[in-house]
Protein backbone atom coordinates (compact mmCIF):
# COMPACT_ATOMS: atom_id res chain seq x y z
CA UNK A 1 0.00 0.00 0.00
CA UNK A 2 2.65 2.72 0.73
CA UNK A 3 4.19 1.90 -2.51
CA UNK A 4 0.84 3.94 -3.97
CA UNK A 5 1.60 7.06 -1.80
CA UNK A 6 5.14 8.20 -2.28
CA UNK A 7 5.72 10.81 0.41
CA UNK A 8 8.17 11.92 2.71
CA UNK A 9 7.42 9.90 5.88
CA UNK A 10 6.22 12.16 8.80
CA UNK A 11 7.76 12.92 12.14
CA UNK A 12 5.58 11.71 14.34
CA UNK A 13 3.90 8.10 13.72
CA UNK A 14 1.08 8.57 11.63
CA UNK A 15 -2.19 6.96 12.03
CA UNK A 16 -2.42 3.79 10.13
CA UNK A 17 -3.97 4.92 6.54
CA UNK A 18 -7.68 4.26 6.33
CA UNK A 19 -9.11 1.28 3.72
CA UNK A 20 -10.16 3.09 0.85
CA UNK A 21 -13.88 4.29 0.82
CA UNK A 22 -16.14 2.50 -1.44
CA UNK A 23 -19.77 4.53 -1.47
CA UNK A 24 -20.08 8.21 -1.76
CA UNK A 25 -23.36 9.89 -0.57
CA UNK A 26 -23.78 13.31 -2.99
CA UNK A 27 -26.54 15.11 -1.48
CA UNK A 28 -26.02 17.33 -4.60
CA UNK A 29 -29.15 19.63 -3.41
CA UNK A 30 -31.71 19.97 -0.41
CA UNK A 31 -34.37 20.83 -2.45
CA UNK A 32 -37.07 18.64 -2.54
CA UNK A 33 -41.34 18.78 -3.91
CA UNK A 34 -42.00 16.32 -1.11
CA UNK A 35 -42.23 17.15 2.68
CA UNK A 36 -41.45 14.02 4.32
CA UNK A 37 -41.44 14.67 8.24
CA UNK A 38 -39.06 12.05 8.10
CA UNK A 39 -36.62 13.43 6.35
CA UNK A 40 -32.86 12.84 7.05
CA UNK A 41 -31.55 16.38 5.90
CA UNK A 42 -30.50 18.76 8.61
CA UNK A 43 -33.07 21.03 9.83
CA UNK A 44 -31.02 23.75 8.63
CA UNK A 45 -31.39 23.15 5.29
CA UNK A 46 -28.96 24.44 2.55
CA UNK A 47 -30.35 26.79 -0.40
CA UNK A 48 -29.74 26.84 -4.26
CA UNK A 49 -27.52 30.04 -3.53
CA UNK A 50 -24.69 27.85 -1.84
CA UNK A 51 -24.90 24.43 -3.38
CA UNK A 52 -21.42 23.40 -5.38
CA UNK A 53 -21.16 24.13 -9.46
CA UNK A 54 -21.22 21.65 -11.97
CA UNK A 55 -17.06 21.83 -12.30
CA UNK A 56 -16.92 21.21 -8.46
CA UNK A 57 -18.86 18.13 -8.12
CA UNK A 58 -17.01 16.67 -11.25
CA UNK A 59 -13.63 17.25 -9.72
CA UNK A 60 -14.98 15.49 -6.80
CA UNK A 61 -16.37 12.64 -8.76
CA UNK A 62 -13.26 11.98 -10.33
CA UNK A 63 -11.29 12.49 -7.53
CA UNK A 64 -13.74 9.53 -5.73
CA UNK A 65 -13.17 7.45 -8.60
CA UNK A 66 -9.39 7.87 -8.08
CA UNK A 67 -9.56 6.93 -4.17
CA UNK A 68 -11.47 3.59 -4.74
CA UNK A 69 -14.96 4.52 -4.74
CA UNK A 70 -17.41 2.10 -6.65
CA UNK A 71 -21.14 3.35 -6.02
CA UNK A 72 -22.12 6.96 -6.19
CA UNK A 73 -25.48 7.84 -4.90
CA UNK A 74 -26.98 10.86 -6.83
CA UNK A 75 -29.13 11.91 -3.81
CA UNK A 76 -30.50 15.08 -2.29
CA UNK A 77 -33.03 16.20 -1.84
CA UNK A 78 -34.32 15.86 -4.98
CA UNK A 79 -31.60 15.61 -7.20
CA UNK A 80 -33.38 15.63 -10.68
CA UNK A 81 -33.84 19.47 -9.39
CA UNK A 82 -29.70 20.01 -10.15
CA UNK A 83 -30.77 20.75 -14.07
CA UNK A 84 -26.72 19.37 -14.43
CA UNK A 85 -27.88 15.96 -13.01
CA UNK A 86 -27.48 14.58 -16.55
CA UNK A 87 -23.62 15.75 -17.13
CA UNK A 88 -23.10 14.65 -13.60
CA UNK A 89 -23.97 11.30 -14.44
CA UNK A 90 -22.09 11.11 -17.83
CA UNK A 91 -19.18 12.41 -16.03
CA UNK A 92 -19.84 9.24 -13.59
CA UNK A 93 -19.74 6.94 -15.71
CA UNK A 94 -16.60 8.41 -18.15
CA UNK A 95 -14.82 7.76 -14.91
CA UNK A 96 -16.39 4.55 -13.83
CA UNK A 97 -18.16 5.18 -10.93
CA UNK A 98 -21.44 2.79 -10.43
CA UNK A 99 -24.48 5.58 -10.19
CA UNK A 100 -27.59 5.00 -8.27
CA UNK A 101 -30.20 7.49 -8.79
CA UNK A 102 -32.18 8.02 -5.28
CA UNK A 103 -35.19 9.92 -6.40
CA UNK A 104 -39.02 11.05 -5.54
CA UNK A 105 -39.92 9.99 -8.73
CA UNK A 106 -41.54 14.23 -8.71
CA UNK A 107 -40.82 17.39 -10.07
CA UNK A 108 -38.08 17.54 -13.02
CA UNK A 109 -37.32 13.74 -12.49
CA UNK A 110 -40.06 12.01 -15.03
CA UNK A 111 -38.37 14.61 -18.01
CA UNK A 112 -35.14 13.93 -17.48
CA UNK A 113 -34.72 10.26 -17.05
CA UNK A 114 -34.51 9.58 -20.60
CA UNK A 115 -31.87 11.31 -20.80
CA UNK A 116 -30.28 9.87 -17.47
CA UNK A 117 -30.93 6.90 -19.22
CA UNK A 118 -28.42 7.33 -22.38
CA UNK A 119 -25.97 9.42 -20.14
CA UNK A 120 -24.94 6.21 -18.59
CA UNK A 121 -27.14 5.51 -15.34
CA UNK A 122 -27.03 2.04 -13.21
CA UNK A 123 -29.74 2.07 -11.08
CA UNK A 124 -32.81 4.55 -9.72
CA UNK A 125 -33.72 3.78 -5.98
CA UNK A 126 -37.47 5.22 -5.61
CA UNK A 127 -38.94 6.68 -2.42
CA UNK A 128 -42.61 5.66 -2.10
CA UNK A 129 -44.53 6.60 1.16
CA UNK A 130 -47.11 4.06 1.38
CA UNK A 131 -48.44 1.58 -1.05
CA UNK A 132 -51.81 3.78 -1.62
CA UNK A 133 -52.36 7.35 -2.53
CA UNK A 134 -54.31 8.54 0.40
CA UNK A 135 -51.57 7.59 2.71
CA UNK A 136 -48.63 8.20 0.76
CA UNK A 137 -49.39 11.98 -0.71
CA UNK A 138 -50.09 13.03 3.33
CA UNK A 139 -47.06 11.60 4.25
CA UNK A 140 -45.41 13.13 1.51
CA UNK A 141 -47.44 16.43 1.77
CA UNK A 142 -47.85 16.63 -2.15
CA UNK A 143 -51.06 15.61 -3.18
CA UNK A 144 -51.46 13.50 -6.89
CA UNK A 145 -47.29 12.50 -6.24
CA UNK A 146 -48.36 8.97 -5.88
CA UNK A 147 -49.84 8.14 -9.47
CA UNK A 148 -46.96 10.24 -10.58
CA UNK A 149 -43.98 8.07 -8.73
CA UNK A 150 -46.04 4.85 -10.16
CA UNK A 151 -46.07 5.72 -13.99
CA UNK A 152 -42.18 7.17 -13.32
CA UNK A 153 -41.62 3.35 -12.12
CA UNK A 154 -42.95 2.14 -15.16
CA UNK A 155 -40.60 3.91 -17.63
CA UNK A 156 -37.54 2.92 -15.26
CA UNK A 157 -38.42 -0.41 -16.21
CA UNK A 158 -39.07 0.05 -19.72
CA UNK A 159 -35.78 1.78 -20.10
CA UNK A 160 -34.13 -1.66 -18.84
CA UNK A 161 -32.87 0.09 -15.76
CA UNK A 162 -32.79 -1.92 -12.27
CA UNK A 163 -35.53 -0.52 -9.84
CA UNK A 164 -35.53 -0.26 -5.92
CA UNK A 165 -38.37 0.77 -4.39
CA UNK A 166 -37.57 2.40 -1.03
CA UNK A 167 -40.52 2.64 1.37
CA UNK A 168 -39.52 4.46 5.02
CA UNK A 169 -41.65 2.88 7.20
CA UNK A 170 -43.64 4.24 10.28
CA UNK A 171 -46.72 4.61 12.39
CA UNK A 172 -48.60 6.09 9.59
CA UNK A 173 -48.15 3.41 7.00
CA UNK A 174 -47.00 -0.02 8.72
CA UNK A 175 -50.22 -1.53 8.03
CA UNK A 176 -48.95 -1.41 4.33
CA UNK A 177 -45.80 -3.18 4.35
CA UNK A 178 -47.64 -6.22 2.89
CA UNK A 179 -49.34 -3.77 -0.17
CA UNK A 180 -45.72 -2.71 -0.51
CA UNK A 181 -44.47 -5.90 -1.39
CA UNK A 182 -47.27 -6.76 -3.41
CA UNK A 183 -46.40 -3.11 -5.56
CA UNK A 184 -42.89 -3.26 -5.32
CA UNK A 185 -43.29 -7.52 -7.24
CA UNK A 186 -46.51 -5.57 -9.46
CA UNK A 187 -44.40 -2.76 -10.54
CA UNK A 188 -41.40 -5.32 -11.67
CA UNK A 189 -38.73 -3.87 -8.96
CA UNK A 190 -36.01 -5.93 -8.36
CA UNK A 191 -35.45 -4.79 -5.05
CA UNK A 192 -36.98 -3.52 -2.18
CA UNK A 193 -36.18 -1.48 0.59
CA UNK A 194 -38.16 -2.03 3.95
CA UNK A 195 -36.33 0.75 6.06
CA UNK A 196 -37.52 1.50 9.12
CA UNK A 197 -37.30 5.21 9.94
CA UNK A 198 -34.42 6.47 11.37
CA UNK A 199 -35.04 8.76 14.14
CA UNK A 200 -32.75 11.92 13.10
CA UNK A 201 -32.90 15.35 10.98
CA UNK A 202 -36.73 15.92 10.55
CA UNK A 203 -37.39 12.30 12.20
CA UNK A 204 -36.04 13.19 15.47
CA UNK A 205 -38.57 16.42 15.52
CA UNK A 206 -41.20 13.83 14.87
CA UNK A 207 -40.63 10.59 16.63
CA UNK A 208 -43.90 10.74 18.52
CA UNK A 209 -45.56 11.17 15.38
CA UNK A 210 -43.82 8.26 13.50
CA UNK A 211 -42.95 5.41 16.45
CA UNK A 212 -45.08 2.54 15.61
CA UNK A 213 -45.71 -0.11 18.56
CA UNK A 214 -43.31 -3.15 19.05
CA UNK A 215 -46.63 -5.51 18.31
CA UNK A 216 -46.59 -3.71 14.98
CA UNK A 217 -43.13 -3.73 14.15
CA UNK A 218 -43.16 -7.69 14.85
CA UNK A 219 -46.07 -8.15 12.71
CA UNK A 220 -43.73 -6.20 9.70
CA UNK A 221 -41.02 -8.39 9.95
CA UNK A 222 -42.86 -11.66 10.24
CA UNK A 223 -44.26 -10.27 7.10
CA UNK A 224 -41.07 -9.46 5.68
CA UNK A 225 -39.25 -12.52 6.44
CA UNK A 226 -42.31 -14.75 4.93
CA UNK A 227 -42.40 -12.30 1.82
CA UNK A 228 -38.62 -13.22 1.12
CA UNK A 229 -39.17 -16.88 1.52
CA UNK A 230 -41.95 -16.62 -1.07
CA UNK A 231 -39.91 -14.70 -3.52
CA UNK A 232 -36.90 -15.39 -4.02
CA UNK A 233 -35.55 -15.00 -7.06
CA UNK A 234 -38.45 -12.53 -7.70
CA UNK A 235 -37.79 -9.78 -5.48
CA UNK A 236 -34.94 -9.44 -2.84
CA UNK A 237 -36.36 -7.42 0.62
CA UNK A 238 -33.64 -5.45 2.64
CA UNK A 239 -34.90 -4.67 6.18
CA UNK A 240 -33.58 -2.05 7.89
CA UNK A 241 -34.63 -2.90 11.58
CA UNK A 242 -36.27 -0.40 13.95
CA UNK A 243 -33.48 0.48 16.21
CA UNK A 244 -34.97 1.25 19.70
CA UNK A 245 -36.51 -1.69 19.62
CA UNK A 246 -33.38 -3.91 18.70
CA UNK A 247 -31.05 -6.01 20.94
CA UNK A 248 -28.00 -4.60 19.22
CA UNK A 249 -27.52 -1.31 17.25
CA UNK A 250 -27.06 -1.02 13.76
CA UNK A 251 -23.19 -0.61 12.57
CA UNK A 252 -24.02 2.73 11.37
CA UNK A 253 -22.36 3.20 8.02
CA UNK A 254 -20.63 0.24 8.55
CA UNK A 255 -18.25 1.99 10.72
CA UNK A 256 -17.08 5.82 10.84
CA UNK A 257 -14.98 6.70 8.64
CA UNK A 258 -14.69 3.01 7.06
CA UNK A 259 -16.59 2.33 3.79
CA UNK A 260 -18.62 5.85 3.21
CA UNK A 261 -18.49 9.30 2.62
CA UNK A 262 -21.24 12.50 2.50
CA UNK A 263 -20.89 15.52 0.63
CA UNK A 264 -23.70 18.33 1.06
CA UNK A 265 -24.65 20.65 -1.36
CA UNK A 266 -22.28 22.97 -0.03
CA UNK A 267 -19.18 20.72 -0.02
CA UNK A 268 -18.73 19.85 3.13
CA UNK A 269 -17.70 16.15 3.58
CA UNK A 270 -19.36 13.85 6.23
CA UNK A 271 -18.54 10.58 7.74
CA UNK A 272 -22.63 10.17 7.69
CA UNK A 273 -25.30 12.33 6.55
CA UNK A 274 -26.27 12.72 10.45
CA UNK A 275 -22.44 13.80 11.65
CA UNK A 276 -23.42 17.86 11.67
CA UNK A 277 -25.76 17.27 14.60
CA UNK A 278 -22.42 16.26 16.82
CA UNK A 279 -20.93 19.39 18.30
CA UNK A 280 -17.52 20.53 17.92
CA UNK A 281 -16.46 18.45 14.89
CA UNK A 282 -14.64 19.73 11.90
CA UNK A 283 -15.72 18.82 8.82
CA UNK A 284 -13.68 20.23 5.67
CA UNK A 285 -15.19 20.78 2.21
CA UNK A 286 -14.41 20.21 -0.78
CA UNK A 287 -13.68 24.07 -2.06
CA UNK A 288 -10.80 23.67 0.28
CA UNK A 289 -9.57 20.09 -0.06
CA UNK A 290 -8.91 17.18 -1.89
CA UNK A 291 -11.45 14.56 -1.17
CA UNK A 292 -8.72 11.92 -0.39
CA UNK A 293 -7.06 14.14 1.74
CA UNK A 294 -10.72 14.73 3.37
CA UNK A 295 -10.89 10.74 3.76
CA UNK A 296 -7.29 9.81 5.28
CA UNK A 297 -6.65 13.37 7.75
CA UNK A 298 -10.38 15.34 8.00
CA UNK A 299 -10.53 15.65 11.57
CA UNK A 300 -14.46 15.08 11.87
CA UNK A 301 -13.18 11.33 9.76
CA UNK A 302 -10.69 10.39 12.48
CA UNK A 303 -12.28 11.62 15.45
CA UNK A 304 -14.40 8.10 15.64
CA UNK A 305 -12.29 6.08 13.55
CA UNK A 306 -11.62 2.62 14.46
CA UNK A 307 -12.10 1.58 18.43
CA UNK A 308 -9.28 4.03 20.28
CA UNK A 309 -12.17 6.33 21.31
CA UNK A 310 -14.91 3.56 22.76
CA UNK A 311 -15.69 4.00 26.12
CA UNK A 312 -17.29 0.92 28.13
CA UNK A 313 -19.00 -1.37 27.82
CA UNK A 314 -18.16 -1.04 23.78
CA UNK A 315 -14.51 -0.75 24.71
CA UNK A 316 -14.28 -4.44 26.17
CA UNK A 317 -17.11 -5.88 24.07
CA UNK A 318 -16.67 -8.50 21.79
CA UNK A 319 -18.81 -7.16 19.24
CA UNK A 320 -17.01 -3.85 19.15
CA UNK A 321 -15.70 -4.68 15.74
CA UNK A 322 -18.93 -5.92 14.19
CA UNK A 323 -20.97 -2.93 15.25
CA UNK A 324 -18.27 -0.49 16.44
CA UNK A 325 -20.39 0.87 19.24
CA UNK A 326 -23.21 1.63 16.62
CA UNK A 327 -24.34 5.50 15.62
CA UNK A 328 -22.38 8.16 17.28
CA UNK A 329 -25.08 10.45 16.08
CA UNK A 330 -28.02 8.64 17.91
CA UNK A 331 -25.66 8.89 21.20
CA UNK A 332 -25.21 12.41 20.71
CA UNK A 333 -28.75 13.19 19.78
CA UNK A 334 -30.17 10.83 23.12
CA UNK A 335 -27.17 10.95 25.50
CA UNK A 336 -25.76 14.50 24.78
CA UNK A 337 -22.86 12.19 24.62
CA UNK A 338 -21.36 11.25 20.61
CA UNK A 339 -18.70 8.98 22.19
CA UNK A 340 -21.36 6.69 24.59
CA UNK A 341 -22.44 3.63 23.77
CA UNK A 342 -25.59 3.78 21.09
CA UNK A 343 -28.48 3.47 23.35
CA UNK A 344 -30.31 1.16 21.09
CA UNK A 345 -27.35 -1.88 22.26
CA UNK A 346 -29.12 -3.93 25.25
CA UNK A 347 -25.38 -3.38 26.84
CA UNK A 348 -26.47 0.01 27.20
CA UNK A 349 -27.23 1.62 30.46
CA UNK A 350 -29.81 3.79 28.85
CA UNK A 351 -31.54 1.13 26.71
CA UNK A 352 -34.42 0.32 28.88
CA UNK A 353 -35.32 4.11 29.01
CA UNK A 354 -35.04 4.40 25.31
CA UNK A 355 -37.18 1.59 24.68
CA UNK A 356 -39.66 3.02 27.08
CA UNK A 357 -39.53 6.12 25.57
CA UNK A 358 -40.82 4.40 22.38
CA UNK A 359 -42.80 2.35 24.16
CA UNK A 360 -44.84 5.54 25.97
CA UNK A 361 -44.78 7.69 22.32
CA UNK A 362 -46.17 4.98 20.15
CA UNK A 363 -49.25 4.07 22.65
CA UNK A 364 -49.95 7.95 22.72
CA UNK A 365 -52.06 9.63 19.91
CA UNK A 366 -49.76 10.71 17.57
CA UNK A 367 -49.30 14.10 16.74
CA UNK A 368 -49.41 16.37 13.90
CA UNK A 369 -45.93 16.22 11.51
CA UNK A 370 -43.98 18.80 11.44
CA UNK A 371 -43.31 18.98 7.61
CA UNK A 372 -39.78 19.58 6.21
CA UNK A 373 -39.78 23.29 5.00
CA UNK A 374 -36.82 25.50 4.17
CA UNK A 375 -35.76 27.66 6.91
CA UNK A 376 -39.22 26.38 8.76
CA UNK A 377 -38.12 26.81 12.06
CA UNK A 378 -38.55 23.03 13.58
CA UNK A 379 -38.53 22.61 17.20
CA UNK A 380 -37.41 19.06 18.21
CA UNK A 381 -41.02 17.71 20.60
CA UNK A 382 -40.36 17.93 24.37
CA UNK A 383 -38.00 15.46 25.72
CA UNK A 384 -36.41 14.06 22.46
CA UNK A 385 -33.25 13.27 24.18
CA UNK A 386 -33.43 9.93 27.62
CA UNK B 1 -31.05 -21.85 -3.47
CA UNK B 2 -31.38 -23.20 -6.76
CA UNK B 3 -28.50 -24.26 -9.04
CA UNK B 4 -28.94 -23.15 -12.81
CA UNK B 5 -29.36 -25.76 -14.97
CA UNK B 6 -26.56 -26.69 -17.90
CA UNK B 7 -28.35 -25.88 -20.73
CA UNK B 8 -29.42 -22.33 -19.00
CA UNK B 9 -28.10 -18.91 -20.84
CA UNK B 10 -27.60 -16.68 -18.08
CA UNK B 11 -27.10 -12.92 -18.59
CA UNK B 12 -25.76 -9.70 -17.40
CA UNK B 13 -28.65 -7.48 -16.87
CA UNK B 14 -28.18 -3.87 -16.90
CA UNK B 15 -27.04 -2.39 -13.52
CA UNK B 16 -24.85 -5.76 -12.87
CA UNK B 17 -21.01 -5.09 -13.80
CA UNK B 18 -17.73 -6.55 -13.51
CA UNK B 19 -14.85 -4.49 -13.52
CA UNK B 20 -11.08 -4.32 -12.64
CA UNK B 21 -10.49 -2.51 -9.29
CA UNK B 22 -7.50 -1.06 -9.89
CA UNK B 23 -7.21 0.47 -6.40
CA UNK B 24 -7.46 -2.63 -4.47
CA UNK B 25 -6.15 -4.51 -7.49
CA UNK B 26 -8.89 -7.21 -8.09
CA UNK B 27 -12.02 -7.61 -9.80
CA UNK B 28 -15.25 -6.60 -8.46
CA UNK B 29 -18.88 -7.33 -8.97
CA UNK B 30 -21.19 -4.01 -9.24
CA UNK B 31 -24.96 -4.30 -8.76
CA UNK B 32 -27.40 -2.19 -7.54
CA UNK B 33 -26.48 -1.30 -3.32
CA UNK B 34 -24.29 -4.42 -3.74
CA UNK B 35 -20.25 -4.98 -4.49
CA UNK B 36 -19.04 -8.12 -4.56
CA UNK B 37 -15.60 -9.15 -4.29
CA UNK B 38 -14.99 -11.87 -6.62
CA UNK B 39 -11.68 -14.26 -7.05
CA UNK B 40 -9.93 -15.04 -10.44
CA UNK B 41 -12.28 -18.13 -10.85
CA UNK B 42 -15.71 -16.26 -10.70
CA UNK B 43 -14.67 -13.64 -12.98
CA UNK B 44 -13.25 -15.60 -15.16
CA UNK B 45 -17.31 -17.66 -15.12
CA UNK B 46 -18.48 -13.65 -15.14
CA UNK B 47 -17.01 -13.25 -18.35
CA UNK B 48 -18.09 -15.57 -20.02
CA UNK B 49 -21.79 -14.47 -19.27
CA UNK B 50 -22.66 -13.23 -22.21
CA UNK B 51 -26.62 -13.70 -22.76
CA UNK B 52 -25.42 -15.84 -25.38
CA UNK B 53 -23.28 -19.02 -23.88
CA UNK B 54 -25.27 -21.81 -21.97
CA UNK B 55 -23.56 -22.83 -18.51
CA UNK B 56 -22.68 -26.05 -20.04
CA UNK B 57 -20.37 -24.02 -22.61
CA UNK B 58 -19.30 -21.96 -20.05
CA UNK B 59 -17.79 -25.26 -18.10
CA UNK B 60 -16.14 -26.88 -21.14
CA UNK B 61 -14.32 -23.56 -21.96
CA UNK B 62 -13.51 -23.57 -18.38
CA UNK B 63 -12.21 -27.42 -17.87
CA UNK B 64 -10.27 -26.71 -21.13
CA UNK B 65 -8.64 -23.73 -19.87
CA UNK B 66 -7.71 -25.02 -16.31
CA UNK B 67 -7.39 -28.92 -17.04
CA UNK B 68 -9.97 -29.71 -14.40
CA UNK B 69 -13.00 -32.34 -14.46
CA UNK B 70 -15.54 -30.79 -16.43
CA UNK B 71 -18.52 -32.19 -14.36
CA UNK B 72 -16.69 -30.46 -11.35
CA UNK B 73 -16.08 -27.46 -13.23
CA UNK B 74 -19.60 -27.94 -14.70
CA UNK B 75 -21.61 -28.04 -10.89
CA UNK B 76 -19.32 -25.12 -9.47
CA UNK B 77 -20.43 -22.94 -12.51
CA UNK B 78 -24.12 -24.18 -11.88
CA UNK B 79 -24.04 -23.02 -8.08
CA UNK B 80 -21.98 -20.16 -8.12
CA UNK B 81 -24.41 -18.57 -10.82
CA UNK B 82 -27.79 -20.20 -8.94
CA UNK B 83 -26.65 -18.06 -6.01
CA UNK B 84 -26.43 -14.83 -8.13
CA UNK B 85 -29.50 -15.25 -9.81
CA UNK B 86 -31.12 -15.48 -6.52
CA UNK B 87 -30.00 -12.76 -5.59
CA UNK B 88 -30.94 -11.07 -8.63
CA UNK B 89 -27.81 -10.05 -9.89
CA UNK B 90 -28.08 -12.04 -12.73
CA UNK B 91 -30.87 -13.38 -15.29
CA UNK B 92 -31.16 -16.47 -17.10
Amino acid sequence: MNDLSPRATPAVPARPEPAPPIGLLAELTHRCPLRCPYCSNPLELDRRESELDTATWMRVLSEAAAIGVLHVHLSGGEPTARADLVDLTAHCARVGLYTNLITSGIGRADAMLDALSDAGLDHVQLSLQGAHAQTADRIGGYAGGHDKKLAFARRVVELGLPLTVNAVIHRGNIDEVADMIDLAVALKAKRLEIAHTQYYGWAFVNRAALMPTRAEVERSLAIVEAARQRLEGVLVIDLVIPDYYARFPKACTGGWGRRTLNVTPTGKVLPCHAAESIPGLEFWNVRDHALGDIWRQGPAFNAFRGTDWMQEPCRSCARKEMDFGGCRCQAMALLGDAAATDPACTLSPFHGRMEDRAAGEAAAEAPSYQYRAMGGGAAAGPGGAL
Amino acid sequence: MSALAAEDVPRLPRGVKVRYDEVRSRHVLLAPERAFDIDEIAAAILELVDGHTSVAAIADVLAARFEAPRDVVCADVQAMLGDLAAKRVIER
